[in-house]
């Protein structure tokens, strides 16, 4: 850690009798505490808010990265993706660090009802071609989604879009076919990032983002340079940034001690006491609401059993699955996906434990005892197998044989996740809490992973999408986090965090609960201290 | 060249060229066992039957696998090998650009590899039995033992990391100067001639040794040549076929197999582009790499089949 120590303003909680490894740790996540303080979008609130300079060039090594890569952000698939999207693309809205929408291209979102909505433009946008912000283009963007051959990886959000027309010469009208009080957070994705209309080749960006597309290569780099014209003054500070993937992490690791690159993410945690053991550089960790997921998928096989997966749920020995997948860089999970940090997280859930006798009970209920189950795990869904090694030394304990199928990385997504009675899944925060019971919990969903069908949660979950009071939202969410933690068969021990490392002459980081690189919106942000 | 070694080159390059036929259908074969679809790595988590039958439709992925073995080997006979399903770009686009990056790392590896090891091969066959021939030999087969990702990574450490002489990275696109190309790729070509130099090496040895107790190289030494010229003049020539076997074998190597080191150094080669295309299940890519890696090696053995024919005095005229 060394001089970083200073660079991290200490949270509250850290002088409590707390170990030194603890302390440590804390140290790291310090970064986000401390926007909280702060302004949200502009992270005035990271520590030591010195003056920005203007000026340098940094290289970015990021883990994901192939052939795939795309400039279309439609078809954007993964982080590398999203940060490129977010260097040469601004949003209508963006998210902030508490998953909150904020206003970005449109200067105001309106509704009465959650159906129509009206949005104001901003005027002084301009498209890296010099063509101003047209209404024209924020139809197209979005229209395009709905589009098959587009591709799109939000086409079943867009497909909620009834019509979108220009009302005015910096307004557009979105009527939805049904209420969505989420309309502003799902802008703010860098799917829904505004194009020139009528754009259809991507090999190069035109965009309104902070920087300009010098070059784009799938596969091999991308090249930002400075936007001068930039509608944020003042930013970006940077004037080049050289994007690329080094799949490999060790190598990404030893590409940043080495000094050729100043920022990478996806560090292991076992890598981290690498980084922290040596001098300048800094290991930042962002407490997201990525988790893996144990998967009971309930209409296959014995698990139509709700007391087995009580069990297996009681048989998670959270604290140790903390410790040894991911190093302690984890938040304990409450088999319920919504993160201690989002806004509608209902803290009053009280904590299910690691309880044998319990676990016994259920087992023995459910007349699977002495039985053996297979599990399946790999290394595609993080720190699966190390979880499954814990949990099979537990299950071991009240007489359930869980016997460890482990899968290749590759292909696993298509061929094994949630196709077999027991398996492990990870799921990448999503902006809003409807967007995850939505996809993953919602009975009609082709991603109900666990095969779950609740009707009270289906009838909570439309109810609160059209909410528009923000209490009895919370309260509903609330209401789905129990039901998702007393009776859907997918088990959460822990939130996985995301750490990024990077040179101590990066300023400007902060963090965020949808991932690392500060949410994939690095690049405006930071800043290089010669 | 009389018409038996004529006949011995032609026979060779039709054997080629069936085996390259051969191989492109067990390349589509096996590719079409692979678990998945191009549209499934796509789309991933957010997929949905309605786009993924969408997206395979536009892929052309719904046609049956004869059809689509036909089309895309009339494509490849035309000289189109198609568009790579992930980002809609020409294959021959996608590979060209790597290619030349591929050769390019060959031809270095290449370059320092094929001397060293020639010599030392010459150098312990002549000096078999001795000590430096002894050292040479356990030093090789240590240095092709460990694996090439130990001697990257130890390579990586210890020169960029700690000492700071040499980019973690082979950057490619930066080079401006011969000092920099050799920055480059000091740790690269250092690590490929660490693998395949042992067994040239050990191969010329062996070829060189086989002469070198034949009867005519005894007679030379009757003769009174020296041991140079008697090397040189007398068994080498003898020796070619052996060595440019182990050398074409090397080079083929060079060329398809280098990932480890693509990956460790972040090269954009063209064998991570076959890895990545093959976790996108970017079947077009796959196929035209597997073609071309397998074109190459036939090319290679081929022309090493053909230097051995030139190089029998018995074909000789």
């Amino acid at each position: 850690m060394n001089e970083t120590q200073t660079d991290i303003i200490l949270p509250g909680d850290a002088s409590r009798g707390v170990t030194r490894r603890d302390a440590l740790r804390t140290l790291v996540a310090g970064g986000m505490l401390a926007t909280t303080a702060g302004g949200l979008l502009t992270h005035t609130g990271t520590a030591l808010a010195a003056t920005p300079k203007k000026g340098g060039r940094i290289r970015v090594a990021v883990g994901a990265g192939s052939t795939a890569d795309t400039l279309d952000p439609a078809r954007g698939s993964n982080i590398a993706d999203f940060v490129r999207h977010f260097m040469f693309y601004n949003c209508l809205t963006t998210i902030d660090d508490k998953l909150a929408p904020q206003m970005e291209l449109a200067e105001s979102i309106t509704t009465k009802d959650a159906v129509t909505w009206t949005i104001k433009l901003r005027k002084d946008v301009r498209f890296h071609d010099g063509k101003p912000l047209t209404p024209a283009d924020v139809v197209y963007s979005l229209q395009r989604h709905k589009i098959p051959a587009t591709a799109s990886k939000a086409k079943a959000v867009a497909d909620e879009f009834a019509e979108i027309k220009a009302t005015g010469p910096d307004e557009v009208t979105l009527k939805l076919d049904s209420a969505n009080a989420d309309l502003p957070a799902i802008l703010g994705t860098s799917h829904f990032a505004i194009i020139k209309d009528g754009t259809t080749d991507f090999s190069t960006a035109n965009g309104t983002g902070p920087y300009t597309c010098k070059e784009f290569r799938p596969g091999v780099r991308s090249i930002g340079a400075a936007n001068k014209a930039y509608w944020k003054p003042g930013k970006p500070y940077l004037d080049e940034i050289e994007y690329f993937s080094i799949a490999d992490e060790a190598a990404r690791v030893n590409a940043l001690l080495s000094g050729d690159v100043h920022l990478i993410n996806a560090l292991n945690p076992r890598s981290a006491p690498m980084l922290q053991a040596a001098r300048g550089f800094t290991l930042f960790e962002s407490k997201t609401g990525h988790y893996t997921d144990i998967i009971m998928r309930d209409n296959l096989g014995p698990l139509k059993n709700p007391d087995f997966v009580l069990a297996m749920k009681y048989l998670q020995d959270r604290e140790q699955i903390r410790k040894v997948s991911m190093r302690g860089y984890a938040t304990i999970g409450n088999d319920q996906p919504i993160q201690p940090n989002n806004r509608y997280y209902l803290a009053g859930l009280p904590q299910r434990t690691y309880d044998l006798d319990k676990a016994k009970y259920h087992l023995q209920k459910s007349g699977m005892a002495g039985s053996t189950v297979p599990l399946i795990a790999s290394t595609a869904a993080n720190g699966s197998v190390d979880t499954a090694q814990i949990m099979q030394l537990s299950a071991q304990k009240v007489g359930l044989n869980l016997d460890i199928k482990r899968m290749p990385a590759d292909g696993y997504w298509s061929n094994h996740w949630a196709k077999h009675p027991l398996s492990f899944g990870n799921i990448n925060p999503r902006p809003t809490a409807d967007l995850i019971f939505t996809l993953f919990y919602k009975s009609n969903s082709p991603q109900n992973v666990s095969g779950w069908k609740n009707e009270k949660f289906d009838q909570l979950l439309d109810l609160a999408r059209g909410e528009t009071n923000e209490a009895k939202r919370k309260q509903m969410y609330g209401d789905m986090q129990v039901l998702v933690n007393e009776n859907c068969g997918v088990g959460i021990p822990i939130f996985n965090h995301s750490l990024d490392g990077f040179t101590n002459k990066l300023k400007g980081y902060g963090a965020h609960p949808l991932a690392g690189l500060m949410g994939y919106m690095f690049a405006e942000h930071v800043w290089l201290d010669s | 060249m009389n018409g038996q070694t004529l006949r011995l080159i032609v026979n060779r390059l039709g054997v080629a060229l069936l085996t390259l036929l051969a191989v492109s259908v067990v390349v589509f074969a096996i590719t079409s066992l692979l678990p998945g679809d191009a549209a499934q790595a796509l789309l991933g988590q957010e997929s949905t039957p309605e786009l993924l039958a969408a997206l395979r439709q536009k892929f052309g992925l719904d046609q049956p696998a004869y059809l689509r073995y036909v089309h895309w080997l009339g494509g490849l006979l035309a000289g189109n090998p198609g568009n790579a399903l992930a980002n809609g770009l020409p294959v021959a686009q996608l590979i060209g650009s790597r290619l030349p990056n591929s050769l390019v790392l060959a031809a270095a590896a290449a370059a320092v590899s094929v001397p060293v090891a020639l010599t030392i091969g010459i150098t312990s066959a002549m000096a078999r039995g001795s000590l430096y021939d002894r050292v040479v030999n356990v030093a090789t087969v240590w240095v092709v033992s460990v694996p090439e990702f130990l001697i990257a990574t130890v390579a990586v450490l210890v020169f960029a990391v700690k000492l700071r002489w040499l980019s973690a990275l082979s950057r490619i696109d930066d080079i401006a100067t011969f000092g920099d190309f050799v920055r480059a790729y000091a740790m690269p070509v250092m690590t490929l001639c660490c693998v395949i130099v042992a067994q040239m090496a050990r191969m010329t040895r062996a070829a060189v040794i086989d002469q070198l107790t034949s009867s005519y190289v005894e007679m030379a030494r009757l003769k009174g040549v020296r041991p140079v010229r008697m090397v040189l003049t007398h068994a080498l020539p003898n020796a070619v076929g052996p060595i440019a076997n182990a050398v074409a074998l090397s080079l083929a190597y060079l060329i398809g197999g280098v990932i480890i080191v693509e990956s460790i150094f972040n090269y954009p080669g063209i064998a991570s582009l076959m890895v990545d295309s093959v976790t996108m299940r970017d079947m077009p890519v796959v196929q035209a790499c597997a073609m071309l890696f397998c074109a190459a090696y036939l090319v290679l053995l081929t022309t090493a089949d053909v230097i051995a024919i030139l190089s029998n005095p018995r074909l000789r005229k």
